[in-house]
């Protein structure tokens, strides 16, 4: 059974914070929601998992008992140790006993954090603290689960350690949507929705997205029209409506996730402007 | 140094809460204590029994005593019952010369106004001060200073407590979780509402201990009172915490609910002395109540039975309190969540109430 918000449409006063988006998602898949800061990424997650009144549109979800979800802030207590805050949400879940210790400590060591069990959340590092929200949000063995920019200012090697869990999630079955701000990772992801200010700018596979670009994106060491370049690197890339337009100084390259999505976004905010 | 000040004032035209207890509190102070201060008690209800009951009431100045009861049948057990219920605030026992005036002492300004009357009718009346007879106001300020207690902790504390859950984002991870708003609050009350009953044990025993004030009455009726005063509060501090983002708001607010109650509750200043318009404001408020069943118990061994209005007080303030924070919780937890066939559909909220609201989501999907 796969869990889904369709055309959802969200309203916090005047501001419009999803525009008609829909989002599917898999048992054994995971979803990426990639944009940047007010992109609707955390609206989105946050309708799914029933913390957003939707104006119109409608969610398929499973019951909470069946959702783990793990907020930006990465949803621990902070004046906890890491087995109590592991425990009260086995408690809340109705874990208990060895079937919550034995759930418990094959998490903790899954995510390295078994050797810290005694130390207070707030004593963790940003990491190690987005590693327990994990291991919390996946204490029950949920079908769905939701978490929002579980990877957001924690270093490199925790980036890793959080996708191997990811992906050890999604193998055992979970549908997993996690929200992101790097590229890179929703390039792994199953499938990926892009946001921007609140609609959606780009869905499907990676592959189904590259295909769906309609332009063309060239390297050149000076933009020549600053609006529609962007840093990589040492160097700009830049887009063109056509291979035609490129001028003689620039490299036609294949565009990347990122340059798509960036593309998208110009082309989103600069609407109905012309692009040369 | 500019920048500093222009910041300063941008940042407090934003923070209305704050705008509004540097402007709007202090007038309102002004006015709301300028009425309520006031120690002078200008009349006493008074009963007036035993034989010559009728005439001697008559010849009470009327400008002070209020006479509520004459009843020539009845002796001096039925006047001390009186006083122990509160309907009076002295009872005289005629009869005997001189005749016998008891005085409630637990309502210590207006036993020493009536003292101060009854001493210049010189030998015709013997005074005797029931329940303080010492007048001291520490017997009279602990019991109240144990409902004042209770209410820091309840507000304050309790609101602090649920805010912090919202500043740390754990509770949109309550909020996502199998669990009820009802359950989340007990849950987070539960050990405050233990904390406080201990203090509360630890006040009254000190109390006793130390200043030597009585405990006449039933410890199961003051405990009962304790219990729905402290639900009471607790739950203002769950309703605070509904409408308060950070802990700074949350005892802005618990303050703005706390300082009427130290003024205006009776603690102080007598609720009888008060200005009418005040007065009301004191009737409203639950220490008001909680102080009349812990003087009542302790100084005058008050029963359940003469205290009932204080506690219905109490019971029907702790459902309304309880059952409004709880709303406001229950809308702050899952704004859009409503089950059904084991999934969450979340649906149009304007729609709802009209049953279109399903129709419009088939559609949209």
């Amino acid at each position: 059974m796969s869990f889904a918000v369709r055309s959802a449409v969200v309203r916090f006063g005047d501001t419009l914070a999803l525009d008609d988006v829909s989002l599917q998602v898999e048992p054994g898949s995971v979803v990426a929601v990639v944009g940047g800061d007010g992109a609707g990424k955390t609206t989105l997650l946050r309708s799914l998992v029933g913390q957003v009144q939707l104006e119109r549109g409608q969610v398929d979800a499973p019951p909470p008992q069946a959702i783990g979800y793990m907020p930006a802030t990465a949803g621990s207590w902070p004046s906890l140790s890491v087995a109590q805050n592991m425990d009260f949400v086995g408690g809340i879940y109705g874990l208990s006993g060895d079937a919550l210790a034995s759930r418990r400590d094959e998490l903790l060591d899954r995510a390295s954090l078994l050797h810290s069990v005694g130390r207070l959340a707030s004593q963790l590092s940003g990491g190690m603290r987005r590693k327990l929200g994990f291991s919390m949000a996946m204490l029950h063995n949920p079908p769905l689960l939701v978490l929002d920019e579980p990877s957001t200012g924690i270093d490199p090697v925790s980036r890793v350690d959080l996708w191997r869990l990811v992906s050890e999630a999604a193998a055992a079955g979970a549908a997993v949507v996690m929200s992101t701000t790097y590229l890179d990772e929703a390039e792994r992801a199953a499938s990926l929705l892009a946001l921007d200010g609140g609609r959606t700018l780009a869905h499907g596979t990676l592959q189904q997205v590259l295909d769906s670009f309609d332009g063309t994106v060239a390297r050149t060491p000076t933009p020549h029209r600053p609006a529609w370049a962007w840093r990589r690197g040492r160097e700009y890339h830049e887009y063109w409506p056509t291979t035609a337009d490129v001028p003689l100084d620039a490299v036609v390259v294949t565009p990347d996730l990122e340059d798509v999505v960036i593309t998208l976004s110009l082309l989103k905010r600069r609407d109905k402007e012309p692009a040369s | 140094m500019r920048a500093m000040i222009v910041k300063e004032f941008r940042e407090l035209r934003r923070d209305r809460r704050t705008l509004a207890m540097l402007i709007a509190m202090p007038l309102l102070l002004l006015v709301i204590f300028g009425y309520a201060a006031n120690f002078e008690v200008k009349t006493v209800k008074a009963a007036v029994v035993g034989p010559q009951a009728t005439q001697f009431a008559a010849t009470l100045p009327s400008s002070f005593f209020d006479v509520t009861v004459t009843k020539p049948a009845d002796n001096q057990a039925d006047a001390e019952r009186l006083l122990q219920d509160r309907t009076v605030n002295v009872a005289i026992v005629t009869g005997a010369k001189p005749v016998l005036a008891l005085v409630d002492g637990s309502n210590l300004f207006a036993s020493q106004s009536i003292v101060s009357v009854l001493n210049k009718a010189g030998d015709r009346v013997s005074t005797r001060i029931l329940f303080n007879p010492e007048l001291k106001t520490s017997w009279v300020m602990i019991p109240a200073i144990i409902g004042l207690i209770l209410t820091f902790i309840g507000t304050i504390v309790t609101s602090i407590g649920l805010v912090r859950e919202r500043e740390t984002g754990t509770l949109e991870q309550l909020a996502v979780m199998p669990i009820k708003p009802s359950t989340v609050i007990l849950g987070k009350i539960s050990p405050y509402f233990l904390v406080a009953s201990i203090d509360m044990t630890i006040i009254t025993g000190l109390g006793m201990l130390l200043f030597g004030v009585p405990f006449n009455g039933n410890a199961f009726v003051f405990m009962l009172g304790a219990a729905l005063f402290l639900f009471v509060v607790l739950g203002l501090g769950v309703f605070i915490s509904t409408v308060s983002h950070t802990a700074g708001q949350a005892i802005q607010t618990a303050f703005m609910f706390l300082l009427p109650q130290i003024l205006l509750s009776g603690v102080i200043f007598p609720l009888d002395s008060m200005a009418a318009g005040v007065r009301w404001i004191g009737y409203l408020l639950p220490l008001t109540y909680f102080t009349m069943i812990s003087q009542g118990v302790m100084l005058r061994g008050a029963s359940l039975a003469s205290l009932w209005l204080p506690f219905l007080m109490l019971t029907v303030m702790a459902v309304v309190v309880f059952s409004g924070a709880t709303l406001r919780f229950r809308r702050d937890l899952a704004p859009g969540r409503r089950r059904h066939r084991g999934t969450v559909a979340l649906e149009p909220a304007t729609e709802r109430a009209t049953g279109q609201a399903g129709t419009e989501a088939r559609r949209g999907s």
